[in-house]
């Protein structure tokens, strides 16, 4: 048996990597797919719990958080065609109109 | 110890490919190594004997979302950014948060073993029906959030359409 700790320790680990990827990567697409990184540690924390306290909501939860992840995936890829046809390019640091 | 070495082996695997998500240079990569990530998820959903969720990571995540990365990956074009730099110019400034927050997510749950402190329980043999009680507390206790969610995905549906629309009249 595993203790729910080393889940919950996994699941701050994979959270880490996401938050490293949205903050240092330049391509929108690499940052849409650590958001998704992060979605996926959340969601191994809620099974994990889950498990522990013998309740099916936490799955239920993890549920609603992939339906998230669905609609914010199909939203942001759409933002980044809309994007990409006006200044073709994927980069995030020129994405600057509101900048002066 | 078969169990432990099977979780040592598909957290190896998730933590290492979720690494090489973000340091890659091509952006097909990242989305193969992406689906190699979901996978080791969904390995460590059935270890905990959520045996739905494990369909639902497959069927939705490697099916549908990645299918959707990797088209719109080869719909923009990608020569340009390999070329490129791959880290943005504030990379030390981002990473010096990252490093803050796992210190802070580290100091609460350890807190001289005083933070998360879960008892160890024994892991109950895997109930019969796990679909079955998904779907009962789906549709009996959380019946206004499944509605919430399907106006959701329809709100984002719409989005979706009208924001990768060329032109609006």
């Amino acid at each position: 048996m595993i203790p729910a700790e080393y889940y919950i320790f996994l699941g701050s680990g994979l959270f880490t990597i996401g938050v490293i990827g949205v903050l240092t990567r330049r391509n929108i697409l690499i940052i849409l797919m650590s958001i998704e990184l992060i979605l996926n540690a959340v969601n191994i924390n809620l099974i994990a719990l889950s498990q522990y306290f013998r309740s099916v909501d936490g799955q239920v939860f993890a549920i609603f958080v992939i339906t998230d992840a669905a609609a914010e995936a199909a939203v942001g890829l759409g933002l980044i065609i809309a994007f990409f046809r006006n200044k073709e390019t994927v980069n995030a640091d020129q994405i600057d109109l509101l900048k002066w | 110890m078969l169990e432990l070495i099977t979780f040592a082996i598909l957290a190896a695997v998730t933590l290492g490919s979720a690494i090489l998500v973000i340091t890659r240079h091509n952006a097909i990569h990242s989305v193969i190594w992406l689906v190699v990530t979901l996978f080791g998820v969904a390995g460590i959903y059935l270890l905990q004997h959520a045996e739905f969720l494990f369909a639902v990571q497959i069927i939705l995540y490697v099916g549908g979302i990645m299918v959707l990365f990797l088209f719109v990956v080869m719909l923009v074009n990608i020569d340009v950014a390999i070329k490129q730099a791959r880290f943005a110019r504030q990379w030390q400034v981002g990473l010096l948060t990252a490093a803050i927050v796992l210190a802070e997510v580290g100091y609460a749950l350890y807190n001289r073993g005083h933070g998360l402190n879960l008892p160890a329980r024994p892991m109950v043999a895997a109930p019969a029906g796990n679909t079955q009680a998904v779907g009962m507390t789906l549709y009996q206790n959380y019946m206004l959030p499944v509605e919430i969610a399907s106006i959701l995905l329809l709100v984002a549906m719409l989005g979706a359409v009208i924001m990768a629309k060329r032109k609006l009249e």
